[in-house]
């Protein structure tokens, strides 16, 4: 089952000295949810997401999952990156059950265990090849299977189909929140293609650059499985875009987030 | 029923394939040119010692004797004890550089700071001639088969640490990143990921280090010790038997050639780099 994520007040620097890359962060995310987060590259999106993942301690203020605050990495909540980091000295499916591996699982037990995983992610005839041998996005889907196989609670995304070619994007983007809906799963995902941010989420929130803020949020709104070619969704698109450029310009010194009442008009 | 009488030969040959026996053989073509040519300048030599009458004392390392010397060698079954001898004293030398050199290798790949402490003196230590080591094994130690394998251990960790720690910093940072994000600990980390992700370098670093020591190993055991192949070199020059010597010498340079072959099968076997 899903787990609520809540941003407490992170702040962030590198160094000391640094100026901060996170400033003030302050949001909650609720079970199941899916929330994109969008912003410029560079504006520390990647920074938020390793420390929801327990890969970086904010300097200030804290991540809590379930309200317990997060500390260290655990297979409960699992980050997928742009690049999918196979081992290619094992196989698809030893890839695949790797976490199950290091939660204790015998070897023969946690393959068995990711069997229909890759089944349902179409990696069927694939499950003993080396996996230097797949294609991109065949690659990233081990990696999903990876990141499912431990039953994660929330799933952390980072620009994870940036690398894809088209149709293995589209279908991706389908398949994951549908995956994460099925199951439950909370899914936050870092991207920085707006239309990538309303195919999936339900809700969309907007980073700002130098500091890295939650400067705007927008529900999505739309029933599933989303079309890019609906009306909907193209309106959708269209409000995001607006939202990001108001962000990203002439809005720079704004300090307080806007939290969207008026974003009711959607469907 | 066609099937059920192929002869053994007809079966080998359809394993094989014809094209693929032909690329075999004409894969051969090339060693086989530069083993006749060897075998040709060696021929030459002992014709040259032979007709001059200062050096014609020696003209039993000419190849037909040699190989006549061998052929004794092997047939009287006198030869196994001094390779058994050598070979053991190699695997115990190695066995203690791979235990050594891999720990210490893993250590100053992982921690940046210790690679950089250790390299000046690492690499001052490495390019010390194992067998200047000697008189000072010699003391540290009660038997020479000690001294020698100590030798040994400096022949071969130097090559496995530096290996060892050039694979460790090739490491993917990600494949750290993803399986702390599954949640491995230190000792799965170490066993799942950092050894294998190492082995070919590893690898690499141990057919090196076969190679040095098989060449520091004969003149280590010219001294002290009554067995091994450089025993039998010495023994063979002090009772004047020049043939044997050659023979001596050509089964070092082929059980070299085979170690370092095996060492090469394993490094492709533990290969999992793509082609
Ligand atoms: N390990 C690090 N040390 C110092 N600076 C970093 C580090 N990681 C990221 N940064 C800086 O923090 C900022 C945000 O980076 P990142 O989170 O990767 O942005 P994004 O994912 O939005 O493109 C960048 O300016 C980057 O240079
Ligand atoms: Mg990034």
């Amino acid at each position: 089952m899903g787990a609520s994520l809540s941003i407490d007040y992170v702040t962030h620097q590198f160094s000391p000295s640094a100026a901060p890359t996170l400033k003030d962060i302050d949001t909650r995310i609720d079970p199941g949810e899916l929330v994109a987060l969008i912003g410029r590259s560079g504006c520390g999106k990647s920074t938020l997401l390793h420390m929801m993942a327990g890969l970086l301690i904010p300097s200030q203020g804290c991540i809590r999952i379930n309200s317990h605050q997060v500390s260290k990495p655990s297979a409960k909540w699992n980050m997928m990156f742009q690049k999918a980091s196979l081992y290619p000295w094992m196989s698809v499916k030893e890839n695949a059950a790797l976490g199950l591996m290091f939660a204790g699982l015998q070897k023969a037990e946690a393959v068995e265990k990711v069997n229909s995983l890759l089944d349902m992610l179409g990696l069927h005839d694939k499950k003993d090849v080396n996996v230097q041998s797949l294609s991109g996005g065949q690659q990233q889907r081990v990696a999903l299977a990876r990141s499912l196989a431990t039953d994660p609670d929330i799933l952390l995304l980072d620009e994870p189909f940036s690398a894809l070619d088209a149709f293995t994007r589209t279908a991706l983007q389908e398949e994951v929140p549908a995956i994460c809906r099925e199951r439950g799963i909370t899914m936050i995902i870092v991207t920085h293609d707006i239309d990538e941010a309303v195919a999936m989420a339900d809700r969309v929130l907007i980073m700002s650059q130098n500091p890295g803020r939650i400067v705007d949020e927008l529900e999505v709104g739309l029933p599933w499985p989303r079309r890019h070619m609906d009306n909907g969704f193209q309106i959708r698109r269209e409000e995001l875009m607006n939202r990001f450029k108001g962000t990203d310009t002439g809005l720079q010194g704004r300090q307080q987030p806007i939290t969207t009442q008026q974003s009711e008009s959607a469907a | 029923m066609s099937a059920s009488t192929t002869t053994p030969m007809n079966s080998a040959v359809s394993l094989l394939g014809p094209a693929k026996l032909i690329r075999l053989l004409s894969n051969l073509q090339y060693p086989a040119m530069g083993i006749t040519g060897l075998l040709a300048l060696w021929w030459v030599g002992g014709l040259l010692i032979e007709n001059n009458e200062n050096l014609s004392a020696f003209s039993a390392f000419a190849p037909a004797p040699a190989f006549h010397a061998l052929y004794d060698l092997v047939a009287s079954g006198e030869i196994w004890a001094p390779i058994t001898s050598s070979l053991y004293r190699i695997l115990v030398g190695l066995t203690w550089g791979i235990a050594i050199g891999v720990p210490v290798g893993v250590t100053i790949g992982y921690i940046g700071v210790a690679l950089k402490v250790a390299n000046v003196p690492f690499q001052f230590l490495r390019m010390i001639s194992p067998l200047a080591w000697m008189p000072i094994a010699v003391m540290a130690f009660e038997t020479w088969d000690s001294a020698i394998i100590f030798l040994l251990v400096m022949a071969t960790v130097w090559p496995i640490i530096f290996s060892t720690a050039h694979g460790v910093r090739r490491i993917d940072p990600n494949w750290f990143k993803v399986a702390r994000n599954l949640g491995a600990s230190g000792t799965q980390m170490l066993r799942r990921i950092i050894l294998p992700a190492i082995m070919t370098d590893v690898m690499a670093g141990i057919r090196l280090a076969v190679g040095v020591a098989w060449v520091v190993l004969v003149p280590a055991e010219y001294l002290g010790v009554t067995s091994g192949l450089g025993y039998a070199i010495n023994d063979a020059r002090d009772t004047l038997s020049y043939d044997y010597l050659a023979a001596v010498v050509l089964v070092i340079g082929i059980i070299g050639y085979g170690l370092d072959s095996v060492c090469n099968l394993l490094i492709k076997r533990f290969n999992w780099h793509a082609e």
